[in-house]
């Protein structure tokens, strides 16, 4: 009986077996068809957004080209003429007339900022206090203040009892920052800090994060240690939402504290080394990257990566330089352009900040950003052996883990915002370091919800609004793009092959994805395999404010409109938020010709007019711009479902 | 055209075909560009593209694409013939809704129509080729009823099969 038992026994578990096997089996199948649409919608947002750089690093060589051209504009103009008089800003004239009111519920710092004004700030953040402009001007001076004295590498030692966090990237994600603190504790003399750059831009809260990382570092000078990344920066802030933050949040010193912040930037160290062993950077190195040079340059006359030094001097030396000057007024309003850097020291700055790993050997031109570049293992090891380090801390890279390993151990990415690209895209992380002890890794994820969401849950939600972004470039590009495909069918059935299509979304839009596999999301293909291209650009269409305008033109502003908004930014400095007719149509003309865009001088006459809405000769222009928006026809439906 | 002809020419055009799939399935994975992708990934680069091996068999496959000494990562050149060999004969295919129910029923051996969520963490990281924690917590935070804490599976079958789609 016992041994018939065991028999059946073992039967059915062998049954048992088998089934298991069979659901696991199924299972990991199903999570990794998820797990590669996952994939997919991070190169997505990830090849959009280095695109965007890109075009945005394009703006650099426009600004240079301006310079040659936009001269007579603002020759006459009084007001800049004042602006160039005027010499550094007394601290006193800022905030020396600002009040605080009364009524004002939120926190008061008490200078000098003590470790209570650190624990004070974080709370009323978390209840959504905004901090008064009086104490964040305050702040700012007080912070350029001690930057000015740091060197451009701060050399920072950790002990048995005394080590160092390294947080990357945090993009203004307070939640972030707070869920550090929550793990990590708060910055102390005895809880050491070093945030490595990319603290504004992008999230709801650069203002916040960046007064608690620069309080934190007036109160413990020497053990909170800030590096500089490419978004401290003002000009990059005119365009990631810095800028916008900031003039929504203060409407009255918005601008006061836009001009003291672009003054603070460039005092902040590009560059820490720890114990002698580790270099701890935003981006990158290059292969000319020079650790020495870099220890000497003056670091503050970097203010911008799109504002490159003036080359060409000796050609026509006295138009370039008028516009030099009248550019400069308009852009910083006091610094002329003697106080530049010489080209390869320029050049040294920007590598560090920008350029990205990459397993291939050698040295390339950051294509994906349009500015640093992608350094091998070789460069790597080259550049530790040369000064003595072993390894390389970076940031500026989102990576799903919150951190990431390269270069044979050598180079550590962290980066601090989780969810960057979108609820669920990925983990934070920040790297504790000890005296003489590997790296530890920690993990995290924000998030509103207590349990694990299902993964077809979090999928879908990514999937769905990297499908959207996509479906934004593509309808910008819709002429373009029709011509492309109505050149590949040749019989004009209105269809052609999956490759063909996939080869001119590629060519056309510049970004490399996997666009076949797209294809099921973004047109219809018949059995056959063919494409009904024109499905491309179903359920959407631009929103024009002006409605007789082409479509052509229409495309272009859509295309190019948070550059253009940049360029109005710049162009309008007392923030009125208000051109002339006369600048919009020479700002217009000045772009389309340097991007090759075959628009009609009368076309823009045309739209000037048509803008012009109470015929008082002034563009509203950001409104104009604003009123530009993908119309997605499924997008209440669609919002519902997820 | 001879029949034979026609046959070699649909199989090069169905050659081609799968060189493009797996090379975007690859590239996706491709982090740092250079034609390699991690060791670990291999298993959902073959999965995403319609095969269900199981882990043995993916280990043997492992093993035709890695390197005499194995560095963590998979070159391209390795993986293209190796899978497209795989994709023209059709191996690993994957597991119909009926085959995936009955493995549920043989589990759910008292015929209640679910499993609770011992029963299934049970069978899932003690029998076959056990799920690791991460795969299990993914797996129960879409299959339970968070009220009874059970496991409806015909449902759950359902709902995977729509989801997907």
């Amino acid at each position: 009986m016992g041994c018939g038992n065991s028999a059946l026994n073992s039967k059915k578990s062998e049954k048992a077996l088998k089934a298991a096997l069979v659901i696991q089996n199924w299972y990991r199948g199903y999570r990794a068809r998820l797990r590669a649409r996952l994939q997919y919608a991070l190169a997505i947002f990830e090849s959009v957004e280095y695109a965007d750089e890109q075009s945005q690093m394009q703006l650099s060589d426009f600004f240079s080209f301006m310079l040659e051209n936009y001269t007579q504009i603002r020759k006459d103009d009084p007001d800049l003429s004042n602006q160039l008089l005027e010499n550094t800003k007394d601290r006193q004239e800022y905030i020396g007339l600002i009040e605080v009111p009364d009524s004002y519920d939120g926190p008061r710092l008490q200078f000098p900022l003590s470790f209570t004004d650190i624990v004070l700030l974080v709370e009323a953040f978390k209840n959504q206090k905004i901090l008064h402009a009086y104490y964040v001007l305050e702040v700012l001076f007080q912070t350029k203040k001690f930057l000015k004295q740091r060197p451009n590498f701060t050399h920072v030692k950790t002990s048995s009892s005394k080590g160092l966090t390294i947080c990357g990237d945090l993009h203004g994600k307070l939640d972030d920052l707070f869920l550090i603190f929550y793990k990590n504790g708060l910055p102390s003399e005895n809880n050491p800090y070093l945030f490595n750059g990319d603290f504004v831009d992008r999230g709801r809260n650069s203002m916040e994060v960046l007064m608690i990382l620069f309080v934190s570092f007036l109160v413990y000078p020497k053990d909170i240690h800030l590096n500089r990344g490419n978004h401290e920066d003002f000009m990059m802030n005119m365009r990631y939402g810095f800028t916008k933050e900031i003039l929504n949040k203060y409407k009255i010193y918005g601008k006061k504290i836009l001009q003291t912040l672009e003054e603070v930037y460039p005092w902040i160290p590009i560059g820490a080394i720890i114990d002698n062993e580790i270099l701890v950077i935003h981006g990158g190195i290059s292969e000319s990257t020079d650790l020495n040079l870099l220890h000497r340059i003056e670091r503050s006359k970097m203010k911008s990566v799109l504002l490159p030094p003036m080359t060409g001097y000796s050609t026509e030396p006295e138009k370039k330089k008028t516009g030099a000057i009248i550019m400069s007024g308009i852009i910083t309003s006091k610094d002329s352009s003697s106080e530049q850097l010489p080209k390869h020291e320029w050049e040294q700055i920007v590598d560090i900040l920008w350029s990205d790993p990459r397993g291939t050997k050698g040295c390339f031109p950051n294509t994906g950003r349009g500015g640093g570049c992608y350094f091998g293992p070789d460069i790597t090891t080259t550049m530790l052996n040369k000064y003595h380090l072993k390894k390389i801390i970076r940031s500026h890279e989102c990576r799903p883990e919150g951190y990431e390993i390269c270069h044979d151990g050598k180079v550590i990415t962290v980066f601090s915002a989780s969810n960057y690209y979108e609820e669920g895209s990925n983990r934070g992380a920040y790297i504790r370091l000890g005296f003489g002890m590997a790296p530890e890794f920690f993990q995290y994820q924000v998030t509103n919800s207590t349990c694990l969401q299902p993964l077809h849950q979090r999928v879908s939600v990514m999937e769905s609004s990297a499908i959207r972004i996509l479906k934004e470039r593509i309808i910008s590009r819709k002429t373009d793009l029709t011509h492309a495909f109505q050149v590949r069918d040749h019989v004009k059935s209105g269809k052609i092959s999956v490759t063909q299509w996939a080869f001119s979304m590629e060519s056309i839009l510049g970004l490399n994805l996997p666009w076949r596999t797209l294809s099921l999301h973004l047109v219809n293909v018949d059995k056959d395999g063919y494409v009904d291209y024109m499905s491309s650009f179903q359920d959407m269409r631009i929103e024009k404010p002006v409605k007789e305008a082409e479509s052509a033109i229409i495309e272009t502003l859509y295309r190019y409109r948070t550059d253009l908004q940049m360029i109005f930014n710049i162009i309008d400095s007392d923030r009125s938020g208000l051109i002339s007719m006369e600048e919009f149509r020479n700002m217009w003309k000045l772009f389309s010709s340097h991007y090759n865009v075959q628009i009609r001088d009368s076309q823009i006459d045309e739209l000037a007019s048509t803008m012009d809405l109470n015929k008082d000769g002034s563009i509203d222009f950001n409104e104009f711009l604003k009123a530009f928006y993908v119309v997605h026809k499924y997008e209440k439906s669609n919002k519902s479902n997820t | 055209m001879t029949i034979r002809q026609n046959i070699l020419r649909t199989s090069k055009v169905k050659v081609a075909e799968f060189h493009k799939r797996i090379k975007e399935a690859f590239e996706v994975f491709d982090h740092e560009s250079n034609n390699t992708v991690d060791v670990r990934e291999i298993g959902t680069i073959v999965r995403s593209l319609g095969c269900c091996p199981s882990e043995g068999e993916l280990h043997d496959l492992l093993a035709e694409v890695e390197e005499e000494e194995p560095t963590g990562y998979i070159r391209y050149e390795k993986f293209l013939p190796v899978m497209t060999k795989v994709l023209l004969e059709g191996r690993y295919r994957p597991i119909p809704d009926d085959v995936l129910l009955q493995a549920f029923e043989t589990l759910d051996s008292a015929k209640r129509g679910f499993l609770t969520k011992e029963e299934l963490i049970k069978y899932m990281t003690e029998e076959g080729e056990p799920f690791s924690q991460e795969e299990m917590e993914e797996m129960l935070s879409a299959a339970v009823d968070p009220e009874s804490n059970l496991i409806h599976y015909k449902d759950y079958i359902t709902t995977m099969v729509i989801d997907e789609n």
